[in-house]
């Protein structure tokens, strides 16, 4: 049951062949057994996703369940859930419950979906191992002793230990695409745009998208059936009809156009994350497409550009975590500047402070122009490479990360080795495309690689069938971690 | 040597629209604290803003109104400091391209003191920006502890920013009350400065002729216009005294206590926040097509500069009456509605209106929304004026009659037998009589003794009762007494 995909869990709840509380119960009982090894969820709440799972049996009773009803989907804590804690992996929001629902959470809410628990990851999203979280690293379950890639790194264990069905990331600069990598699961970042922010805990606004992860990029679909969609309370949410994912995953990829750019296979990239890469590309061949060589020139500047965009705007964006209205404030302070900096300093962790500070210095008077304007003006050149990329290719391949899952610790004190594991996913947010990362082998220790496939602007469908038609030749996706 | 005086004022005009700028949350004032307060007002973890298109038409309209360029793309930016009352940690504001850009106003100034007249001045208007107001923080009754209130955090305010352009306290002044005028005639304002929706930020500074500018201090949050002009009065002196002591004026905000009528250093440019402006990531910069300008084009009243052209130009009266008709949009209206009953008679109208009304209107401490007496029954009472029908000190005594008791026009003459003797034949009697009464008087006027018009004039209107039409009764006796 733990290895049925969405579409067989939903026929077997309207088949009545499972009832969605006994469904919830099995996996909060491999939760109770598994996740005090893998620390992936941060808040379970038994209670409340029975409640919802008996509510959604009453819904498949009436015949008027939807595709996800009655399913298990665990949340990543950034996402504002009413009634359960949400802390978005910071002591800073150690005790706040939220009293409303991010937009995500109301769909999934509409969907019938059960929420799962709200799944570990770094702190304020900020990083690339999850071990910045306040509640403690999560272990990757392929490798208790390595990372699962951050930050949505709770999510991705927990997928890849079939601890819930399907879950839910956000992606700033690779956090949906790096983990999904690094524990051999399937991960898609839409378009910017596509799923709503409201209610998703800001990082950085202009690069922050929510997305699913999941087994399989049939799963996915599914999943972005119930994500994606306009919404007014979001002003850069998109204005779109609603699109069916799943239309095209069943198309042959006769005549597929795959472009690899030579920037991503150059340096830096392990050999072997090399050679499941380029396994995946020939397979890709056989499965009828075409490759194409591209250039991406000033991709290489896509780290340090994200390196101040970000923390430019997270440095605004978490200002309104300052003790006086919600979350932690310090016991003791003697003014208000005092509660400001103590509460601030004890409430946020040292990476979080490190982007706060970052921000705030590029932001400052005197340097934002040599920061922020340059980096905006190079962020637009980034987005053009792919405009003229895509005028000789459908998709673009490669790696999503440079390595594999590393040890817990080994890139704890070096917050630039740290920044690289993203040196492949962050042009895409940069410039708003959409990305995913599908299983493709495993490289020197047991580890999972990660293909990385880029589409273009909306492309998402053609990317899922990309993925599906791969899955259905290969079978990376359907191999489950062991000795968990 | 006389020193120079140069201002320069900030407007922050709150925006009458029902919901915040950036929320559905309500912006009635002197709700319960915190009751206006959502998700958005609270900045919660994950809310987002959204543009309420209610605020940017009224800056449209603001921006029609003083000829101002309106942008075709604007960008809302992120003005960061820590505050209590500042929910998100920043503020919303514009920065770099501001909804609307230079435009200009024209005021009339008159002199605050000595015999100086009025004046006609163009103030230069260099942007307006929307912006977002913050919350309160509530000192006292909470045992050493701060309240916030964040009802307030999130309502719509236009700031308007205008060149130093006002050499004087007079011109400050005048521009702000134009301003004012022009924000509520136009409808984007209340204009209620109690209640903090019209604010003003002095920027002052003096210098010798021809020198250049000299170091600017800025009065904040003055909330009538009689602080105002006290504040920069004060401030100017204050600045001429520190510079002719041997002192250097320091670049500084500073607060006017209206009890001591003092001002005071609050922050001095040391102490100058860096709000690291930068675009706001979650709002798309604001786009205003030129249908939207021109429908917004046609909700606009005439203008009051539009309207005391026509009064100057169509209807003959001074640009003094005019600017002082014009001064609220409900002024305007009630003397429109006084000339349609007497078109070809606007300077009775505005005398009228001016002068008696005005003197009433103050002496009972009512303003216009409150006369007693309509511009109907106004015009009705001129009409009579014009006609012959009464006198005008007949009509003084109609509009007392009015004012305190109320009735109409016709009835009130009647009742009260003010109908003045426009027969000629009658005039002529009673003429007759009285220059037969004073046959000496007669000879003498006559012999060249011209002052004595006024005593036949004073018999004939004794003997009238004082009904007789007194250009009527001047005709007739002139040509009798010329024999």
């Amino acid at each position: 049951m733990f290895e049925s995909s969405l579409k067989q869990l939903g026929d077997a709840l309207r088949a009545k062949k499972i009832s969605s509380v006994e469904l919830t119960q099995c996996y909060l009982d491999r939760m109770a057994q598994l996740n005090p090894q893998l620390n992936a969820f941060i808040t379970i709440n038994p209670e409340m996703s029975l409640a919802q799972a008996k509510a959604a049996d009453a819904r498949l009773a009436a015949g008027s369940a939807d595709a996800l009803t009655g399913i298990p989907i665990a949340q990543k804590d950034i996402f504002c859930a009413k009634d359960w804690l949400t802390t978005c992996g910071s002591k800073m929001l150690h005790n706040f419950v939220s009293p409303y629902d991010a937009h995500i959470i109301s769909q999934f809410n509409n969907a019938g979906a059960i929420n799962l628990g709200k799944t570990n990851m770094d702190e304020f999203a900020m990083g690339s191992s999850n071990e910045t979280s306040y509640y403690g690293p999560v272990k990757n379950p392929w490798d208790t002793a390595r990372v699962p890639g951050g930050s949505s790194g709770g999510t991705a264990a927990a997928v890849a230990a079939r601890l819930c069905a399907a879950a839910t990331g956000t992606d700033t600069g690779g956090s949906i695409r790096q983990p999904a990598a690094l524990c051999g699961i399937s991960g898609l970042k839409p378009t910017y745009g596509v799923c709503s922010r409201y209610g998703m805990i800001a990082f950085a606004s202009s690069l922050d998208q929510a997305g699913p992860m999941g087994r399989s990029a049939e799963d996915l679909a599914l999943m972005m059936n119930v994500m994606a969609g306009f919404d007014e309370r979001d002003s850069t949410s998109l204005q779109r009809d609603k699109e069916d994912y799943t239309r095209d995953l069943n198309k042959p990829l006769t005549g597929l156009r795959i472009g690899l750019p030579k920037e991503f296979f150059a340096e830096g990239m392990g050999s072997d994350v090399a050679k499941a890469i380029e396994a995946a590309i020939a397979e890709y061949k056989k499965l009828g497409a075409t490759i194409v060589d591209i250039s991406l020139p000033n991709s290489k500047l896509s780290v340090p550009v994200y390196y101040v965009l970000a923390p430019a705007e997270a440095s605004s964006n978490l200002s309104r975590f300052d003790g006086v209205r919600y979350g932690y404030r310090a016991p003791e302070y003697n003014d208000l500047a005092d509660m400001y900096e103590k509460s601030r300093a004890q409430g946020f962790g040292a990476e979080v402070q490190r982007r706060i500070m970052i921000g705030t210095y590029v932001l400052s008077h005197g340097y934002y122009d040599a920061y922020y304007i340059k980096a905006q003006r190079i962020r637009r050149l980034i987005a053009q490479d792919f405009v003229e990329a895509y005028k000789h290719c459908d998709v673009i391949m490669g790696p999503t990360s440079p390595s594999t899952a590393f040890k817990l610790g080994e890139k704890g004190d070096d917050p630039v080795q740290m920044y690289l594991s993203d040196i492949y996913t962050i042009a895409v947010n940069l410039a708003g495309l959409p990305g995913m990362s599908i299983p493709c082998g495993f490289g020197d220790n047991d580890m999972p690689v990660g293909l990385q496939i880029i589409g273009n602007y909306f492309n998402e469908a053609r990317m899922l069938n990309v993925a599906h038609q791969y899955q259905l030749a290969t079978d990376w996706h359907s191999r489950a971690p062991k000795g968990i | 040597m006389s020193w120079e005086i140069v201002i320069g004022l900030e407007v922050h005009a709150q925006l009458s629209t029902n919901s915040k700028i950036f929320c559905g949350a309500s912006t009635e004032f002197g709700a319960e604290p915190n009751t206006q307060a959502d998700a958005v007002s609270l900045a919660l973890p994950g809310v987002l803003p959204v543009l309420n298109k209610g605020a940017v038409e009224r800056a449209i309209k603001f921006g029609l109104a003083t000829g101002s360029h309106i942008a075709p793309r604007s960008v809302f930016a992120r003005k960061n400091y820590f505050y209590p009352d500042l929910p998100k940690g920043y503020q919303i504001s514009q920065f770099e391209l501001p909804v609307v850009g230079q435009g200009a106003l024209t005021i009339q100034v008159a002199p605050l003191s000595g015999n100086a007249k009025p004046y006609e001045k163009t103030v230069r208007i260099t942007r307006a920006h929307l912006e977002e107001d913050a919350g309160k923080s509530l000192h006292g009754d909470f045992h050493g502890m701060t309240g916030i209130d964040l009802n307030r955090a999130g309502t719509p305010l236009l700031e308007i920013v205008s060149e130093p352009d006002m050499c004087s306290a007079a011109e400050a002044v005048a521009y702000a009350k134009a301003l004012h005028t022009l924000v509520r005639w136009i409808g984007i304002c209340d204009g209620n400065m109690q209640e903090g929706s019209f604010r003003c930020d002095v920027n002052v500074s003096v210098r010798k002729p021809g020198e250049p500018l000299g170091t600017r201090r800025e009065i904040k949050n003055l909330n009538s216009f009689k602080f105002m002009q006290q504040a920069i009065d004060y401030e100017v002196q204050w600045q001429v005294d520190t510079i002719e002591n041997g002192g250097k004026v320091q670049q500084a905000t500073i607060l006017f206590n209206p009890d001591t009528g003092e001002t005071r250093a609050m922050r001095s440019k040391e102490d100058a926040h860096d709000y690291r402006y930068f675009p706001d990531p979650d709002l798309l910069p604001l786009e205003i097509s030129p249908e939207w300008i021109e429908q917004m084009r046609a909700t606009l009243p005439e203008l009051p500069q539009t309207k005391q052209a026509r009064y100057v130009n169509e209807l003959g009266l001074s640009a003094y009456d005019a600017s002082i008709l014009t001064a609220s949009r409900e002024m305007a209206d009630f003397f429109e509605t006084v000339l349609a009953a007497v078109p070809k008679d606007a300077k009775i109208c505005a005398n009228w209106i001016m002068g008696e009304l005005n003197a009433q209107l103050n002496r009972d401490g009512l303003d216009m929304t409150q006369c007693p007496i309509s511009a109907q029954q106004l015009g009705s009472m001129l009409a009579r004026i014009v006609d012959g029908t009464i006198s005008n000190s007949g009509a003084k005594e109609v509009f007392r009659t009015m004012w305190a008791d109320g009735g109409e026009v016709d009835a009130i003459i009647e009742a009260k037998g003010l109908k003045q003797v426009s027969d000629a034949g009658a005039i002529e009697k009673i003429v007759d009589e009285i220059m037969a009464a004073n046959a000496d008087k007669v000879t003498e006027y006559r012999s060249g003794k011209d002052k004595l018009f006024g005593f036949f004039v004073g018999q004939a209107m004794k003997a009238s009762k004082g009904q007789a039409n007194p250009a009527q009764l001047n005709e007739i006796l002139k040509a009798k007494l010329a024999g």
